[in-house]
């Protein structure tokens, strides 16, 4: 019997007003997540995908479109209705330190969250952050220490454990491994995938790196100025990268080649992404695309499916 | 990534039984010229209590058979032209500074703390109001305000509490509008409502501790300054009427006598010099301890 999905997004907009003029960060985003599985949202910076993440969470407020977590309408909840709800989805920051109280022990931290939600008592809470260290790969000494004193990859452990606390059903991962080591960014990512296996997470992974989505995720969007321009199972986006922004970000990635003859040149993109305060008009990507026709510079492209559910905004696909 | 743990490690064994107060005080104790500073300020505060008490003679009690005498036994730091005793005339002197500043002191910080919050937690037109107000506050000096204020209020203790206290806000509002806007946008604060902490335990165990060290060190930097206002307006004449003792006009009547009795500056000026330092070295020994990333 096919159950519902863990998280619906309809429609979703948010536009920010800043000095009198109107940023269009997030446009009209739809996507379904079911439990257990990862959804990967890619995109260059300003691509709106971390504010696509914390409008999931209600930490900001959409402007339009639906919100269904686990059957119920988050939408319109008031602050105090979200507060239970939160032990359900937690977010893991880019940059730990940033997210946790400089004052606070890393014991502290944790504890707290399950403090907020009156779980256990003090004994048992702190019995968990053991345990919850330990299950993250840190020694549980650790959580006399202040953020400060941690290095980057254990401070995201600590982030981790502290989304973990509350148990949650729905982890949104906003790009948890840019600021760390690349050795490191192997180990958070191993240790993100065995979570979520142990505990059947849902993870919305939030990130600009193609690779680790692609390894990560069942469900792929590529965000652009806000909008969603392809969107899919990973490995059908990723096999027929049909999209042209899709295509030349896959062909941006960095690879080994196997050897030298093999080696390719690298493709960057051409330019930067525009403005979110005046989008270029038509298709929002014909000024950077290499096969722009007067179509794309004058006419929104609609979705269009391109396999079984691959599905991409441009004109030029069929 | 296993000598960054041992590292933690280490400083967790020390975490253990030091709590973060204790660690404040660790950090603040490297620092020789604020534990000394401190040492003095402590001093400053118990003689402004019980001056009174210890004081050889009366502030009102004028010897004329030793006037504009040296230091002695009789008169420890001489006495002034019409016979009081320079020592005693300080030990008084203290504690009208000390009421003053710190009154003055917790004037300017209530306005300061009550219009700093207002205009970063509503911003907006209200936020631009205030901080002009600020600019305006910057833009003329305060002493010329508290003379104006003196002139309307009175003279007395209390009317010269508010009249240092009362222009002397805007910095305050200022920094608690830095750190409110800086806190309430930033990410820890983010962390914690993710977290579905509610608004007051985000104040009280997120946002307070976090911004607690600031405000102490600006009022430890604000304390010194409301001394040389109220030194200053005693200066200018328009501080405490005399016989009132008070390091203005102490430093008043000695530079009108410099050439013929020195002493009557060396011992004010002296005291109320190291006392400015000390002030200022507290201050600056709190922001280094109150710095949690200072290490040990």
């Amino acid at each position: 019997m096919p159950s519902s999905p863990l998280l619906q997004v309809e429609e979703v907009s948010k536009r920010f007003r800043v000095q009198g003029r109107e940023l269009h960060a997030v446009e009209k985003v739809s996507f379904q997540l079911d439990a257990g599985k990862t959804m990967g949202l890619v995109g260059e910076s300003g691509s709106g995908k971390s504010t696509l993440g914390r409008l999931v969470l209600r930490l900001l407020d959409a402007n339009e479109g639906r919100i269904v977590f686990n059957g119920q309408d988050i939408t319109k909840l008031s602050p105090k209705q979200m507060r239970p709800l939160r032990r359900d989805m937690q977010i893991i920051f880019q940059d730990p330190q940033a997210s946790m109280s400089p004052r606070m022990t890393i014991g502290a931290a944790i504890e707290d969250a399950m403090a907020i939600h009156n779980i256990g008592t003090k004994a048992e809470r702190q019995k968990r952050v053991d345990e919850l260290l330990e299950r993250v790969g840190l020694p549980t000494v650790v959580k006399y220490a202040f953020p400060h004193e941690l290095s980057g990859g254990q401070l995201q452990r600590v982030g981790i454990a502290r989304a973990l606390s509350l148990n949650p059903k729905l982890v949104i991962c906003d790009e948890p491994i840019s600021a760390l080591d690349v050795s490191i960014q192997v180990q958070v990512i191993q240790l993100l995938q065995e979570l979520q296996k142990d505990f059947n997470l849902t993870y919305i992974f939030i990130s600009h790196n193609l690779a680790v989505v692609e390894y990560l995720s069942d469900q792929v969007a590529v965000l652009y100025l806000g909008e969603v321009v392809a969107q899919g199972p990973a490995e059908e986006l990723f096999a027929t990268p049909t999209h042209p922004y899709t295509q030349v970000l896959l062909q941006s990635i960095l690879k080994m080649p196997e050897d030298t003859d093999k080696r390719q040149a690298l493709t960057s993109i051409q330019g930067e992404i525009p403005s979110p305060f005046n989008p270029p008009s038509g298709c929002t990507f014909h000024p950077r695309c290499p096969f722009a026709t007067d179509v794309c510079r004058q006419k929104k492209p609609e979705r269009k499916l391109v396999g079984s559910q691959h599905s991409v905004t441009c004109h030029l696909a069929n | 990534m296993a000598i960054a743990v041992s590292q933690s490690q280490q400083s967790v064994r020390r975490a253990r039984k030091n709590s973060p107060m204790y660690r404040a005080w660790q950090r603040y104790r490297r620092n020789g010229f604020a534990v000394a500073g401190l040492g003095w300020v402590i001093l400053f505060f118990i003689i402004g209590i019980i001056g009174p008490w210890i004081a050889p003679y009366s502030y009102t009690y004028a010897d004329f058979l030793h006037m504009h005498s040296g230091p002695s036994w009789q008169h420890l730091f001489g006495t002034d032209t019409v016979g009081y005793d320079v020592f005693s005339q300080i030990l008084y002197s203290v504690r009208y500074a000390l009421e003053i500043a710190l009154g003055a002191t917790c004037v300017s910080f209530l306005i300061g703390i009550v219009l700093g919050l207002w205009a970063g937690l509503s911003g907006g037109i209200i936020d631009m109001i205030v901080m002009r107000a600020v600019d305006f506050m910057f833009a003329l000096p305060s002493f010329f305000f508290a003379l104006i204020l003196v002139v309307l209020l009175g003279k007395g203790i209390f009317p010269m509490i508010l009249a240092i206290g009362v222009p002397g806000w805007a910095g305050y509002a200022r920094l608690i509008r830095s750190l409110v806007l800086s806190m309430r946008n930033g990410e820890m604060v983010e962390a914690a409502r993710a977290l579905g902490a509610p608004q007051w335990h985000i104040a009280r165990r997120y946002m307070f501790p976090n911004v607690v060290g600031s405000m102490v060190v600006s009022l430890a930097f604000g304390i010194p300054y409301d001394l040389t206002a109220q030194a200053g307006l005693s200066i200018v004449g328009m501080g405490l009427n005399p016989p009132m003792p008070s390091f203005g006009n102490m430093l008043a009547q000695a530079g009108a006598n410099i050439l013929g009795f020195p002493w009557l500056l060396y011992f004010p000026a002296g005291v109320f010099a190291i006392t400015l330092l000390s002030f200022l070295f507290v201050a600056d020994g709190l922001q280094e301890a109150f710095n949690p990333k200072g290490g040990m």
